[in-house]
């Protein structure tokens, strides 16, 4: 399992406050309390910052890693931030936030994967726009699987990311991502399968609690990561207790260390 | 009257089925078709817009009304020669070029639909060129685009300053939309506004065609 902490991107206000003010302090804080809180990796996101993207992930990156020796999810469109945040990375292997089958993005950001050997999530989205359906999905999950293994890239490097879309919108949106991991898991054994969980809410009332019975759902489905706010107490509880109840905690260790800690208190 | 009450209720409600079945009746009864809209339909619709901006209606009910909606318009619209059909303006749509995201723009549409907007949805993925050509060919109120990548939301800039060269920029209202976009953002490129969700767009269309 593998936890990407979310919290320190620009499109939310407090991390906006803080790169506005040059709150150096604040960046830290929110790292360090991600790291203790469960995060195996560190989410850098400064998209919103369109002028100064590379400039700001620079200090972004900078900043977290004074705070805690953790790797680093360089979260971009841009591949001039992503390379930059790459680079200065020092802390075990950094991972990129996204790939996907559209060509463009793909050609750009694969020599990113391969000069810094990241962890990649693969985005299940290419020319054809956004997928519908689990074949949908599965069709763009075949194309990059074939691609990122035969352009050098290990299987337990990449991280399928099904794509989540409102359930608000579309009655089957969380039925055909529980159908993807499903297949994913099925077909392609050894590589990892990631989502972020606030798609699925959108447009209902009581986010949080949609947020986590979707974790628990696709987690049954096989999904092994999460880019999602460690600091939510009751989520966490959630991502341990369902973990040690599908067998993935042997002996309930990891269930049993972090009711210790507190967690369920 | 009573009826017209009844069908915006059932506009309120969703309610697909009843909203059909009474438009008919009214259509049989020689109701007037304007007013079938104008007295029944989008005062119903309006409701919605106003408990959906209150967070008293979310966006599957609003999804609801607007298909229900929909199937009176449906029935009404054969019977009124397109010159009378009520609008409130024409807002031409699209995702900017190298961006493929359509869900918030769906939305937009539906909403502005209801509002009794005509909409014209380029897609995904278009260029500055493209909405240059489709703004001549359907002469819009306002032109509606929408990002959801910081890569592509500069494309947005691109397409104001291809509407300048082409001596089209005064001719239309422009307003810009999707998660990385903001108010200030649309001040910078040039926007005539920014709207952060579809509810809000929709007033801003309004907004821009009553001047």
């Amino acid at each position: 399992m593998l936890i990407i902490g979310e919290l320190i991107n620009t499109s939310r206000k407090a991390i906006r406050e803080a790169v506005e003010n040059k709150d150096g302090e604040y960046i830290k804080q929110i790292a360090k309390a991600q790291f203790e809180a469960g995060a195996n990796y560190i989410d850098v996101n400064c998209g919103t910052r369109v002028y100064d993207e590379v400039e700001i992930m620079e200090w972004l990156v900078n900043l977290v890693q004074e705070a805690v020796e953790a790797p680093l999810c360089i979260d971009s469109p841009n591949p001039l931030a992503i390379e930059k945040g790459l680079s200065l990375a020092k802390y075990g292997q950094p991972m990129i936030n996204s790939i996907t089958a559209e060509k463009e993005r793909y050609e750009q950001i694969l020599p990113l994967v391969q000069k810094y050997k990241a962890k990649v999530v693969a985005l299940c989205m290419d020319d054809t726009g956004m997928p519908e359906t689990a074949d949908d999905r599965m069709r763009v999950v075949r194309t990059l699987h074939q691609n990122l293994t035969a352009a050098g890239v290990p299987e337990d490097d990449i991280y399928f990311d099904p794509l989540v879309k409102p359930v608000s919108t579309g009655d089957n949106a969380g039925l055909e991502v529980l159908e993807t991991v499903d297949l994913i898991t099925k077909q392609y054994p050894n590589v990892h399968k990631v989502c972020g969980l606030s798609n699925i809410s959108y447009g209902l009332p009581n986010r949080k609690v949609l947020n986590q019975l979707f974790m628990v759902q696709t987690m049954t489905m096989g999904m092994d990561s999460y880019i999602l706010d460690p600091l939510d107490k009751t989520m966490m509880g959630f991502v341990y207790g369902s973990q040690a109840l599908l067998g993935k905690d042997p002996y309930c260790m990891n269930y049993l260390t972090v009711h210790r800690n507190g967690l369920y208190a | 009257m009573a009826e017209f009450n009844k069908m915006s209720e059932m506009v309120i409600a969703g309610d697909f089925a009843g909203v059909k079945a009474l438009t008919q009746k009214m259509i049989d009864d020689q109701v007037d078709p304007i007013s079938i809209i104008n007295d029944g339909l989008m005062p119903g619709m309006n409701v919605v817009g106003v408990r959906f901006k209150a967070g008293d209606m979310f966006v599957p009910e609003v999804m609801m009304s607007a298909k229900a909606m929909a199937a009176g318009i449906e029935l009404v619209k054969p019977l009124i020669a397109e010159s009378n059909m009520p609008t409130a303006g024409k807002v031409l749509v699209g995702t900017v070029k190298g961006d493929l995201h359509d869900i918030g723009k769906k939305l937009v549409n539906m909403m502005l639909e209801s509002a009794g907007f005509q909409i014209i949805d380029l897609g995904v993925d278009i260029a500055p060129a493209k909405f240059v050509e489709a703004v001549k060919e359907h002469k819009p109120d306002v032109v509606g685009m929408s990002a959801l990548l910081t890569t592509t939301m500069l494309s947005m800039k691109d397409t104001i300053d291809a509407l300048k060269e082409e001596g089209l920029r005064d001719r239309v209202k422009v307003i810009i939309g999707g998660a990385p976009v903001t108010q200030s953002f649309a001040e910078q490129i040039g926007a005539d506004g920014y709207a952060p969700d579809a509810a809000a767009a929709t007033d801003l269309c309004k907004q821009l065609t009553a001047n």
